[in-house]
């Protein structure tokens, strides 16, 4: 068995690497100690990868795979397990433990599953504070990855209230606090306002609609949040679901949301170039004035996010399944509701947020899912610059994670999206609302990197542990049974290769072979620790809103050290 | 039709899982073929021919095949599960799940049927001469999607649950049952020749529930509309006819608010 300590060197792949500019290059990958090293001596164990793609560990920069609304999505889903349990045609038990459940896994499948795609790192994209302490306990149970928690901040009192007086300076003293509290990375925004105002039964769908009781608007939390982020210099930018999502009309809310980034620029010591990271677009990016109207309005949409090198975004790419959505936008889970009749969870999270779960199909014989899945794609194949557009699925509300390898296939092959389309019952109408059956572009393996690992760790500020195989990276190493040069024209093929790796390494130690799990070293969670001097006025705010508002005394709020698994804090000093 | 006969020759310590024992995983296989097949008890994989022996022959399609199952396999389950055609004859008592997610094909049990019998099923037809117990034709736990076609006919009581989130099909049972029939219901037709306890099409949508015995305990969300005179699995009987579930939300097809049906014979 192979330890972290020893010696590995990648031999002879096809290498590549975005941020060293190799483009499928043969060339050995070298790793010491579980960091990548520029030689190896002659005791290395050697892993052949001639005639296979080398790239970094994947890095997933929004997911839902740890925290309460997630098992919330496991509690009321005994149905996504049926059939796919160990005997019933699931995957057969490999790792410690057995894997189960489908658009919601258990932990341990998490880890797995994303191990096996060449995926080292995750991060989980919406924690909600007062329940930090169970998305830790999950991680500490999700193998090999390692993992990042952002806590949600669009609908949280304190920061409305400190937006509202235009002061910076204690928002950001109240985040870093909230990032210390909750061992969080970064800077979350669900439904700015709209969340609180679900908690009236009300809603805001554009940025200009005043939240209940708080006299500010959704644009003034955006804008706010992220004059707090470049504030403080975080690694990663302020990450936003934003107002009226999913509803049909709604790009234009989301242009309007873009545009308050406009001259904004950021200096933070982490490389990250913007300052607004928009997730799960397609969700975002619909004309049409009702849904028998709905068409795509992805090219509106990218044509801005071309133009805008501050903005990184990611597809929310659905996959034509039936899935589970969970988001903290309250209101819109109850909208989604309203339309199925599917079964629905509702929470309200005291001063935090909410949340909601319900569950949903989409279907490839009904004309909406086929055209949502059209603006994904589309999405990708509008944008021109790759290390700013990530393959996600807003895991799982559009689609299970472990789908990536048939997202990369349709990216890569017109024909594996044509052939998607012609099974569809209304494919007529679908080209009709959509420009997908028009785009004859397919993406290289090196704009699978961009959009895979290179893209989404510089976005998060991660770039010297992920991403790359730069020197002194952490040694995470995906090999793909690929040949680079003779790229098999059947996309089948494609995606049985991204689906299970020749290899995958997790500093320096083989976690999988031959498309099965080998080994589970330890894993960390990475949280941002920002240096700066106590707040008085805000320690004084915090004290005073847990004795009047919080159910919980503030002494048993911040997560216990022992809760947080193998920490990893990635430090800075405020400006 | 070709016939195939399956005898136990040894009890299981715990609970056995025949999913394999479908007129669809024994057509075109030889015998010892088919006792090759799994079978879990626990975590444990067996194989059919661990527990029972096999006669006769398997057709080339599974509409082509009958099976037969001799010996007491009461602490047996999912007999004919997901099966699509041909038939399954268990002369005995047997488990959970006999019939689940089928989608055509003939089983009868001549026993009693323990719980979940018929559940999401699509197709094909149910008999079970004796009793069977809850979730008779429901949808799994969890789940929306309840029985959505074919018949299961039950000669003697049921339990609790029947029928629950159905969306059609029949389900005729002879005796009485508890409570909680049509539970969720957006279609279906559920026949209770005995009495009922209670809880007769709570949140139903959609659908027809007839009780010809005592409704003990009716549900508030129901008002009745009419006395009408229907034909029911082959007679004719006078019915009082109540709609509702009042409490639950409304389809309109054509213009016209649907409603749930309850009939109670006079
Ligand atoms: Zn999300």
């Amino acid at each position: 068995m192979v330890n972290s300590m020893a010696e590995l060197l990648i031999k002879n792949g096809f290498v590549f690497d975005p941020i060293l500019g190799i483009k499928g290059d043969i060339a050995d990958v070298a790793i010491k100690n579980g960091r990548i090293t520029d030689k190896v001596s002659d005791k290395a164990e050697i892993v052949d990868a001639s005639g296979k793609t080398v790239m970094a560990g994947g890095v997933d920069i929004h997911t839902h795979v740890a925290g309460p609304k997630v098992n919330v999505g496991r509690e009321m889903r005994p149905e996504d397990k049926f059939f796919r349990g160990e005997y019933r045609g699931g995957v057969l038990k490999q790792g410690k433990r057995m894997e189960m459940g489908f658009s919601v896994p258990s932990t341990w499948k998490t880890g797995y599953a994303y191990a096996r795609m060449g995926y080292t790192f995750a991060n989980e994209a919406a924690m909600p504070p007062l329940f930090a302490p169970h998305v830790h306990e999950e991680f500490r149970d999700t193998p090999i990855i390692d993992q990042t928690a952002m806590p949600v901040f669009g609908n949280n009192w304190f920061c409305f209230e400190y937006i509202k007086n235009d002061e910076t300076e204690n928002n950001a003293a109240y985040i870093a606090w909230l990032l210390s509290a909750t061992k969080g990375f970064g800077i979350k925004i669900v439904n700015p306002g709209g969340t609180e105002a679900w908690a009236w039964g009300k809603n805001c769908s554009s940025i200009h609609d005043e939240v209940p009781h708080f006299e500010i608007t959704p644009a003034e939390i955006v804008t706010g949040l992220i004059k707090a982020n470049e504030y403080l210099g975080l690694p990663h930018s302020v990450h936003i679901h934003g107002n009226n999502m999913g509803n049909p009309g709604n790009y234009k809310d989301t242009l309007d949301t873009l545009r308050l980034t406009s001259g904004i620029n950021t200096s933070n010591k982490f490389g990250r170039e913007q300052v607004l990271h928009n997730t799960h677009l397609q969700f975002h990016a619909y004309k049409g004035s009702s849904w028998s109207d709905f068409e795509s309005g992805a090219k509106e949409v990218m044509d801005y996010v071309n133009q805008n090198k501050n903005i990184t975004v990611d597809m929310g790419q659905v996959t034509l399944d039936e899935t589970t959505t969970m988001t903290s936008d309250g209101p819109f889970e109850y909208h989604l509701n309203q339309l199925t009749h599917f079964k629905w969870a509702n929470l309200d999270v005291e001063i935090e947020t909410g949340s909601g779960v319900v569950p949903h199909i989409y279907d490839k014989d009904v004309r909406t899912s086929g055209i949502q899945w059209a603006i994904g794609l589309e999405i990708a194949l509008f944008a021109k610059d790759m290390m700013r557009v990530y393959i996600t699925t807003d895991h799982p509300n559009a689609g299970p994670f472990t789908r990536y390898p048939g997202i990369i296939a349709w990216l890569m092959s017109e024909k594996a999206r044509q052939a998607t389309l012609d099974t569809m019952k209304w494919k007529d109408k679908v080209i009709d609302a959509s420009n997908i059956a028009s785009m004859d572009r397919e993406l290289g393996l090196y704009e699978i990197a961009q959009m895979t690992r290179a893209g989404p760790a510089k976005a998060l500020g991660l770039l010297d542990i992920y991403g790359s195989l730069r020197e002194r990276s952490d040694g995470n190493v995906a090999v793909y049974n690929l040949n680079a040069d003779e790229l098999p024209s059947d996309p089948a093929l494609i995606e049985d290769a991204f689906r299970n790796t020749a290899y995958t390494v997790k500093e320096g130690v083989i976690v999988v072979r031959d498309g099965k799990i080998v080994a589970e070293p330890p894993k960390h969670t990475l949280w941002t620790k920002v240096n700066m001097p106590e707040n008085a006025q805000v320690m004084h705010d915090i004290r005073e809103k847990f004795s009047t508002s919080y159910s919980i005394n503030l002494e048993n709020y911040p997560v216990f050290d022992e809760n947080i698994h193998n920490a990893r804090a990635i430090e800075l000093d405020a400006n | 039709m070709k016939t195939i006969t399956m005898t136990l020759v040894q009890e299981p310590e715990l609970y056995l899982e025949c999913y394999s024992v479908t007129p669809d995983q024994f057509a075109g296989k030889s015998l010892a073929e088919i006792a090759d097949l799994p079978a879990h008890e626990g975590k444990i994989q067996w194989k059919l021919g661990d527990f029972f022996k096999f006669e006769g022959k398997a057709g080339e399609t599974a509409a082509d095949t009958k099976i037969v199952v001799n010996g007491n396999v009461r602490k047996m389950k999912r007999f004919g599960q997901k099966m699509s055609a041909g038939e399954v004859v268990i002369n005995s008592d047997a488990d959970m799940y006999i019939g689940g997610w089928m989608t055509g094909g003939k089983i009868t049990v001549n026993g009693n049927a323990d719980t979940f019998l018929g559940i999401a099923m699509e197709g094909g037809e149910i008999l079970v001469e004796g009793d069977a117990q809850n979730y008779v034709g429901s949808s799994y736990r969890g789940d929306w999607r309840g029985m959505s076609g074919g018949l299961i006919r039950v000669k003697g009581n049921a339990g609790n649950d029947i029928g629950t989130a159905m969306t059609g099909g029949t389900i005729i049972i002879e005796g009485d049952a508890f409570i909680h029939v049509l539970t969720h219901a957006e279609g279906g037709t559920v026949i209770i020749k005995g009495d009922v306890e209670g809880r007769v099409g709570g949140q139903m949508v959609k659908g027809d529930a007839y009780v010809f015995g005592n409704l003990l305990y009716p549900l508030p969300g129901f008002k009745k509309v009419a006395t009408v005179e229907k034909e029911v699995d082959g007679a004719t009987y006078t019915f009082d006819q109540y709609i509702g579930d009042l409490g639950e939300r409304k389809v309109k097809k054509k213009g016209e608010i649907i409603y749930g049906n309850l009939y109670l014979k006079k």
